[in-house]
């Protein structure tokens, strides 16, 4: 049962997915037709700020008497992005009961191993990304997410799947609800974050090159958010992701401390978790160091994510330590 | 360091300094902005405070540094944010290694192993310390500088946070126009009660308020969110708290193992641990002499899901403690539920059988027997054990033991098909010669050296290796006397170990094996009387942590100008001091909710009701 909600969610996804690439590439041609109409304006020789502000996904304050810089251009509503997130929230809900199920058939929390984890932590991926569409815009990001979901889903369902079985001793702890819940709450933050820094560099690069001369590259970023928009948003989802992952390690070292005798051991899993904190924390400190704010800061998240997916993989399957409940 | 620089130095995390969002806004717009090198590489724009300003146009000629004035330069590189940057990028990498190569802390098997594999690489790398990275000299360095770095940069801002907390917030800048979220609107009112009720709204919010005066005009200047450095602070304290606590705090406490047989007992004293590492500053008369005998191991293993079956789904050590004062108490120890007497903490952290064996010379006469901990080996416990037997017979003899609880083969070669005691076999290999402990060096309890040892069982020699089911006896190769496999379940009369449920195993004996051989609990003791602080430093981070990331640190302007004819102009801005996303709208909520007691209606009601705010001297409280 679980598994065929999984594989449905997955289809799901998968639509939602070529919904969501569909609504890119509209987006790339809307600007074609924009830069036409614009063309005669005097308003079009000065970039690619100024124009049709307060279209898609503008958030233009009321009274402020700043220009209104780096402001989306105009866009207009795209039938491909609504179908596109209805998609992802029905894909949502047939996974999170593909997650209740296999919960429900092991009598226990389900991300006890990897294929769980797997399951579990891009269910909250979605998640985080649907609420935070809830407060901002960032249905730019449903390709990244969904095409992020699948990859990860159809690793997860091929290469890691283990029948339900029993937790070990050494899992029979609170702490396996707590300490793993929120660290793949915070792997979800981190990878919105981490999409985020991405179009972030992508929008920058386009930026210092096309001021002033004709959109080139990806046209699409014309219709998303600004860098420093991007950048400010990243930050804010990375800091609570940091925060969440902060509690993790501590979560995580209570419970060590329980059922290994010691809080901390420098077991491989630490060490990696201990390293994606370092980065993470560097990247938080790089915003506020000069000539390190906007892309080198972009860099760090972006390095601070490929660390914890090489720690969910990599350190996971290969490296030799005491988190040997991949189930593999 | 002067704050000045302190400034320029170190905006740190969303500091406290004025160069927030104002001059941060414009440079954020191109943040290839090339490093601006002369503020901190420049040493002459030192510590001289007012000699740095302008210190770094090239052609100045640099004053001779002397060794403090180097110091000082090399103090100010140290403690500036971006090599605190450098250092933590730096730390992250280096402690990459430590995963890739096995550590001596947590798996020294795993480095045996690896220069048994790596005989040529292994010497090099561990002349690089990359068996130990965590206690290198380099992974040291660079965190005691990453921490002196952050000392040297939080004690400053403690000071210039604590002189802040008294400050009243700064003069209100002549324009306010190229501010956050300004915003203008006009009303009708006096100047006074305008101001007045500017200063009672912003206070109410929690902002901390002073009024200016000049002819014509009325401003109140108001900042909040002082926690958020406040935290930040904590955080970074409470960081140099929990290394502190883990570096010294650690000397105070020990960490000990013993492996624990069904029926043996335990007394926490210096001898009776397998091993024991002390801190540098424990003192082992402070051991409490509790003693502590193992009365049960119990495994359970999973029998009704097929797909996991045989899979362990609990362990528990059942033992009795008796105290020094003599009460005794029967307590359990579980993986994740450690016992806690005598001021240490017991886990439980492994368990495995420990077959009891018998050895008689030809005459009969027992020369040794012991329950040997045997070590396992996969998931269905095939499990690995060493007999020694130095003294008693014709020559000393040693015994490499497999045991299979489940013996699953219908021929060797042997493996155990379940992990509990269905069909336990255990073969031995028989070696005489010299054990090579004679010499006095020390040797594992878990390996056998055969190099001066020849095989007479098993392996290559004649004699087939000895195969043994609980109760049964076998020859040794050599007329050299006999071996019994011990069922601890019926123990024969000369050598009965200690076992309680002798009553429920008898009947059955011969076919049930469940209780035929022994387990054992390898237990860890720990004392760490520092614990309790590192988790109260670890908490101290994460508060700090929450308030220095969501508490807005922010200032607020309102400006108020007589117009002429009772009109009033009142002007509103805000800045931002560190990341804050909501100042637009916390400014338009402000100034929505100050002006809309100065539209024309409002003057009207107010008029009728005497006042909108008690008419107080201004600027009295501020």
């Amino acid at each position: 049962m679980s598994v065929i909600a999984l594989y449905s969610a997955m289809a799901v996804y998968a639509i939602a997915f070529i919904a969501y690439a569909i609504d890119l590439a509209k987006r790339s041609s809307s600007i074609d037709e924009v830069a036409e109409g614009a063309s005669s304006t005097a308003a079009a020789s000065a970039g690619l700020n100024v124009t049709a502000a307060g279209g898609y996904g503008s958030t233009a304050t009321i009274t402020s008497s700043a220009p209104v810089t780096g402001a989306p251009r105009g866009y207009g509503r795209s039938a491909a992005l609504r179908v596109g997130v209805a998609l992802t929230v029905v894909a949502w809900l047939l996974h999170l009961a593909a997650d209740i199920l296999r919960g429900l058939a092991a009598g226990r929390v389900p991300w006890a191993n990897m294929y769980e984890f797997a399951m579990t932590g891009t269910l909250i991926i979605v998640a985080v990304f649907l609420v935070t569409n809830l407060f901002v815009d960032v249905r730019f990001l449903g390709t990244f997410v969904t095409g992020l979901v699948l990859i990860l889903l159809g690793l997860a369902s091929v290469n890691f799947y283990v029948a339900v079985s029993p937790l070990p001793p050494a899992l029979q702890s609170i702490w396996l609800v707590i300490h793993v819940f929120v660290a793949a709450t915070s792997v979800g933050l981190f990878a919105l974050g981490f999409g985020l820094s991405v179009v972030q560099l992508l929008q920058f690069r386009r930026e210092s090159i096309a001021v002033g001369a004709k959109a080139t590259g990806l046209r699409l970023l014309a219709t998303l958010p600004s860098s420093d928009k991007l950048e400010a948003l990243a930050y804010r989802i990375n800091i609570i992701g940091f925060i969440l992952w902060t509690f993790t390690l501590m979560a995580g070292a209570i419970w060590a401390e329980k059922a290994w005798g010691r809080y901390w051991g420098w077991d491989t899993k630490e060490v990696w978790t201990f390293i994606i904190w370092v980065i993470y924390a560097g990247y938080i400190h790089a915003r506020a160091t000069r000539g390190w704010r906007g892309s080198r800061s972009a860099w760090l998240a972006i390095i601070g994510f490929s660390a914890v997916l090489f720690n969910f993989t990599v350190v996971n399957l290969f490296f030799k330590g005491l988190h040997a409940y991949s189930g593999l | 360091m002067t704050s000045s620089s302190d400034d320029t130095e170190r905006p740190a995390n969303d500091g406290p300094h004025e160069d927030g969002r104002g001059g941060a806004e414009e440079r954020l717009r191109r943040p290839d902005d090339h490093i601006d090198a002369a503020a901190s590489v420049d040493p002459s724009s030192g510590d001289t405070g007012s000699g740095g300003g302008s210190g770094s146009g090239g052609e100045i000629t640099q004053p001779k540094l002397g060794f403090v004035g180097w110091l000082r330069w090399f103090w100010r590189q140290l403690t500036s944010m971006r090599t605190a940057l450098f250092l933590l990028l730096l730390l992250a990498v280096a402690a990459v290694p430590g995963s890739l190569v096995p550590q001596r802390s947590s798996d020294p098997n795993g480095v045996t192993q690896y220069f048994r594999d790596n005989p040529d690489l292994a010497p090099f790398l561990d002349k690089l310390q990359a068996f130990d990275v965590y206690t290198s000299a380099w992974f040291s360095s660079i965190y005691i500088l990453l921490f002196i770095s952050l000392i040297g940069c939080v004690i400053p801002r403690t000071k210039h946070h604590f002189d802040a907390l008294r400050a009243k917030p700064p003069r209100t800048p002549v324009r306010l126009g190229r501010l956050a979220g300004y915003t203008e609107r006009d009303g009708v009112g006096s100047l006074d009660d305008a101001a007045e009720a500017a200063r009672a709204q912003l206070r109410s919010a929690g902002y901390r308020v002073a009024v200016f005066e000049k002819p014509g005009e009325k401003s109140v200047s108001a900042e909040r969110g002082y926690l958020r450095e406040t935290g930040n602070l904590v955080f970074h304290s409470a960081l140099v708290g929990i290394l502190v606590t883990v570096g010294f705090g650690g000397g105070f406490g020990f960490a000990g193992q013993r492996v624990l047989v069904e029926g043996q007992t335990f007394v926490n004293t210096l001898g009776a641990f397998d091993s024991f590492n002390p801190g540098r500053f424990f003192d082992p008369d402070t051991l409490d002499p509790y003693s502590l005998t193992l009365t049960d191991m119990a495994v359970t293993y999973e029998q009704q899901n097929q797909k996991a079956f045989g899979q362990p789904i609990d362990y528990t050590a059942t033992v009795q403690v008796t105290e020094q004062d003599g009460a005794s108490s029967e307590q359990t120890i579980k993986v994740n539920e450690p016992l806690n007497t005598g001021g240490t903490n017991i886990y439980l952290l492994g368990n495995g059988y420990a077959p009891q064996i018998t050895v008689r010379d030809p005459d009969g006469t027992v020369v040794f027997t012991d329950a040997i901990p045997f070590l396992p080996q996969d998931a269905q416990l095939t499990s690995i054990g060493v007999v020694k037997i130095p003294d008693g017979l014709a020559e000393q003899l040693g015994m490499i033991g497999l045991f299979y609880p489940t013996q699953g083969a219908q021929q060797p070669p042997y493996f155990s098909s379940y992990p509990d005691l269905e069909y336990p076999v255990l073969t031995l290999q028989v070696f005489e010669g010299d054990l090579g402990i004679d010499a006095g060096t020390p040797t594992s309890v878990f390996t056998l050296d055969t190099d001066s040892m020849t095989e007479i069982a098993g392996g290559k020699a004649d004699a087939k290796a000895l195969e043994l089911m609980p109760g049964q006896t076998q020859e040794l190769p050599n007329g050299l006397g006999t071996v019994t496999f011990e069922d601890a379940a019926n123990p024969s009369g000369d050598a009965a170990p200690p076992v309680t449920e002798e009553s429920d195993a008898a009947g059955t004996a011969g076919t049930d094996y469940s209780k035929s051989v022994l387990r054992f609990a390898s237990l860890d003791i720990h004392h760490d009387p520092t614990q309790g602080w590192v988790l109260v430093f670890a908490l101290l981070v994460l508060a700090g942590l929450v308030t220095s990331l969501f508490i807005p640190r922010r200032r607020v302007w309102v400006k108020v100008h007589d117009v002429g004819g009772g009109a009033l102009r009142m002007e509103y801005a805000g800045l931002a001091r560190g990341d804050d996303p909501g100042l637009d709208a916390a400014v338009a909520a402000v100034a929505d909710r100050h002006s809309a007691g100065f539209t024309p209606d409002a003057a009207a009601v107010a008029e009728g009701d005497e006042a909108v705010a008690p008419p107080e001297s201004p600027d009295a409280r501020a």
